[in-house]
């Protein structure tokens, strides 16, 4: 069997995400359960294998073992190859010292091993922390039919919103002149997507050129792809139309979620033209109660709910008892809404308990912001938390201590 | 587990108790409950207990048994050793009569060779359509430390006249030794303990009966082999109390899915954590309930699409619900398409049936209206 794969996807998943607070504590981005039973990363892998790559190097770094749990052998993608297959490629220590990853550029530089095992013609960069369907196939024909040495995913945006992109500035065909990061007055709107396809053997020339510049980030964005165009390389613009979110802060996971919802959604997941996998145990099929209320929602299988659901998407295995309302929330999997508790306007992490007459957020035209649990939490009965709050173990002990002294 | 124990199940013993339902697959896999199927449970029960050496015995309309347990993967018995094997039926050129099994000791008479070259200890038999949630564990813990040659899984149930002519009754001493086994009895009284079709039994008692039964063409466990030596105190009932149901009419089986809306039932059967239901794996997107929607007191598979009213419903994964739609008490398999303003009551409708505009059909609880697999209902 030949060992020689076309092209090799290398997705970068070793982000903190910051901006998801107590979401991302304890497990990286790319693991943040998404749209009621998948993960972020769910998103990359599937448009892999579903535009026929299948062979994929995951990058992880922070907290990464959430992550490596749950690509497992990478069987739910069909990424449990005899050759190639899903990797997961952590910082290791080599013969001349070990090293964190440094940069984006950085992290495939230390694994130029791992892809030269395969001999690919081209590499397909990702990140962990988009929510998107695409099939990069149709990107690799662009890239051929340019004879380019990379291509880049753009998306065009609000002309008001593109100053927080990395934008292209592109002729007619699609040829990059140039590429500004967040730019105060944009000159286009084609944002940049952080999808490139490399011709390997420029890539690699390129990598091992950056390592070895001290001055350098070794980031994509910052050095790699301007290094490029100032030589002259013929860098392409692959035009994406289509939903696409970074969903790296707390408003844009709950936009995206909400995004799942409707007769015709923004994002459609019940696509069976391109299935988004998954990891998942079996689970009951969800119960819905004689009094219950569910409108304009997303319920998994394993939840039982007997109160009112609206605007909202319940994770597997979401208890709503009789009385408790859940109104513009996401609640991730295994938490408990006791009796006549009400959310409102949250996103609730997984195996929190709600108790009695509790009643988290507040509703969305306060404009107070998104309240965030954190995970596994006791809330006591009757407790009162307002809106736009993150809550962790240590911020709730401490509101234990004020609210009983 | 101190013994070693293998599994075998018979995946087409009662096939003609819902004849439309097994005319394109198996009992074993006739779907039950929102997204199992019969098997699941028989399964489930065995690698939840350690016992990662299954074989089912197959007979005829197998495919969508093969395509449901797959390698076996997702009831991790996709292993190198042992794991889940299928066995379809087997007839040897040399063999005069060509005729299929059609009790268990036939079965497993087909399969002798197989018996004879397990190395585990013991043997867990269930039938496919046992309905139930049962810890093998502790049944083969009492099974070992009574030295038994068999234990028979019992459960106390009250029968009416029409049940019992298709089930086995079992008498036992104070000990729990069997006296007698009646099967399909004719006159009967009250509450009876009635075998649940799951039984462990060791490997070379098994190996010791099949062969005395090829030899002297003996067809019926019970009446043939128990019921001649059962004075010997060598064969046991181990009492099972949760929940059981076997499927014997078209109307048990709407009943016995009915019944899982209750919550007691749901716990029990499904509620066990140290004994989850394992079932295969679909990529299903969360159900999604459209603006307008009313579901009350149903239960709801991953991947459906709700525009219209549910009430007292079993939907299975990527039923489409229209507007203006009212689902009443029905069965709906997978991917049944309901369009808008049809109306639905007491209907059990297969796979892939697809009801379009303004339709209105009603069965009755007692008699279910069955729509076959892949059926267009138009109105007009």
């Amino acid at each position: 069997m030949s060992e020689k794969k076309e092209c090799v996807a290398m997705l970068l998943a070793g982000g903190q995400g910051s901006r998801l607070y107590t979401l991302t504590e304890n497990t990286a981005k790319p693991a943040v359960p998404f749209g009621g039973k998948y993960r972020i990363i769910d998103f990359p892998l599937s448009n892999c294998i579903n535009s026929g790559i299948d062979t994929v190097g995951v990058l992880t770094q922070y907290q990464p073992l959430e992550l490596n749990e749950y690509i497992g052998n990478g069987q739910p993608w069909d990424l449990d190859r005899n050759v190639g297959g899903v990797m997961v490629l952590p910082p290791y220590q080599g013969y001349n010292g070990a090293d964190w990853y440094k940069g984006t550029a950085n992290a495939i530089y230390q694994n130029l091993n791992f892809i030269d095992r395969y001999n690919p013609e081209y590499v397909l960069v990702l990140s962990g922390d988009h929510i998107y369907k695409m099939n990069y196939d149709d990107m690799l024909d662009f890239h051929k039919k340019k004879e380019a040495d990379c291509t880049i995913a753009v998306l065009n945006v609000p002309l008001e919103e593109a100053c927080r992109f990395g934008i292209m500035n592109a002729d007619g065909d699609g040829k990059i002149f140039e590429f500004e990061e967040k730019p105060k007055h944009p000159k286009s709107t084609k944002a940049s997507m952080g999808i490139y396809i490399f011709n390997y053997k420029k890539l690699r020339q390129y990598l091992i050129e950056d390592e070895n510049n001290p001055t350098s980030s070794n980031d994509f964005g910052k050095n790699i792809i301007p290094t490029m165009l100032d030589r002259g390389e013929r860098l392409f613009a692959y035009p994406f139309k289509g939903y696409w979110k970074d969903v790296g802060t707390i408003e844009s996971l709950w936009e995206a979620n909400m995004d799942l919802l409707g007769k015709e959604p923004k994002f459609n997941i019940h696509d069976k033209e391109h299935r988004i996998y998954f990891r998942t145990p079996a689970r009951t099929a969800e119960y819905i109660g004689d009094n219950a209320t569910v409108s304009n929602s997303m319920v998994t299988e394993g939840c039982e709910v007997y109160g009112t659901v609206i605007n909202s998407v319940l994770f597997s295995g979401v208890y709503v008892a009789p009385g408790a309302v859940v109104k513009d929330s996401v609640i991730m999997s295994d938490t408990v809404i006791e009796k006549d508790a009400k959310v409102e306007y949250c996103i609730v992490d997984r195996e929190v308990k709600i108790s009695q007459g509790a009643h988290l957020g507040q509703p969305k035209d306060e404009k107070a912001g998104i309240t965030v649990i954190g995970r596994g939490l006791y809330i006591p009965a009757g407790r009162i938390i307002p809106g736009g709050l993150m809550i962790n173990a240590d911020k709730l002990a401490k509101m234990n201590q004020t609210q009983e002294g | 587990m101190a013994v070693t124990a293998a599994g075998i199940i018979f995946s087409n013993l009662h096939d003609n108790n819902i004849p439309e339902l097994t005319r394109v697959r198996t009992m074993a896999s006739v779907p039950f409950g929102c997204r199992y199927r019969f098997i699941d449970f028989a399964l489930s029960n065995m690698v939840n207990s350690g016992i990662t050496n299954v074989n089912v015995i197959t007979h005829n309309n197998y495919h969508s048994l093969m395509d449901h347990v797959g390698s076996g993967k997702d009831w991790d018995l996709a292993r190198r050793s042992g794991g889940l094997r299928i066995l379809p039926p087997f007839i040897s050129p040399a063999s005069k009569d060509s005729k299929l099994f059609s009790t268990r000791l036939e079965a497993l008479c087909s399969i002798s060779d197989l018996i004879d070259s397990m190395k585990e200890e013991l043997i867990v038999m269930s039938d496919c359509d046992s309905i139930c949630n049962i810890n093998l564990q502790e049944m083969i813990a009492k099974h070992v430390a009574s030295g038994a040659d068999i234990t028979f899984a019992v459960k106390k149930t009250v029968l009416t006249a029409e049940k019992a002519h298709s089930e086995a009754i079992v008498k036992s001493d104070e000990e729990g030794y069997i006296t007698e086994i009646i099967d399909q009895p004719e006159d009967f009284k009250g509450e009876q303990d009635v075998v649940i079709n799951i039984s462990v039994i060791n490997k070379d008692t098994l190996s010791s009966i099949v062969h005395e039964a090829r030899s002297k063409n003996y067809s019926n466990m019970y009446t043939d082999i128990i019921n001649k030596v059962s004075s010997s105190k060598k064969f046991r009932i181990y009492r099972y109390d949760g929940f059981y149901a076997d499927v014997t009419s078209m109307t048990d089986y709407y009943e016995c899915n009915m019944s899982i809306l209750e919550k007691c039932n749901r716990d029990a059967l499904f509620g066990i954590k140290s004994r989850p239901v394992l079932t295969k794996v679909r990529n299903s997107a969360p159900a999604k309930y459209i603006n307008g929607s009313k579901v009350v007191n149903s239960m709801i598979a991953d991947g459906c699409v709700i525009e219209g009213t549910v009430e007292n419903s079993m939907l299975f994964r990527g039923v489409i619900v229209g507007k203006g739609t009212v689902i009443k008490n029905c069965i709906l398999f997978q991917d049944v398409h309901t369009g808008e303003n049809v109306f639905l009551n007491c209907v059990i409708a297969d796979k892939n049936v697809n009801i379009t505009d303004n339709v209105m059909l009603s069965g009755h609880r007692t008699v279910p209206f069955y729509i076959e697999k892949g059926k267009v209902i138009k109105d007009r």
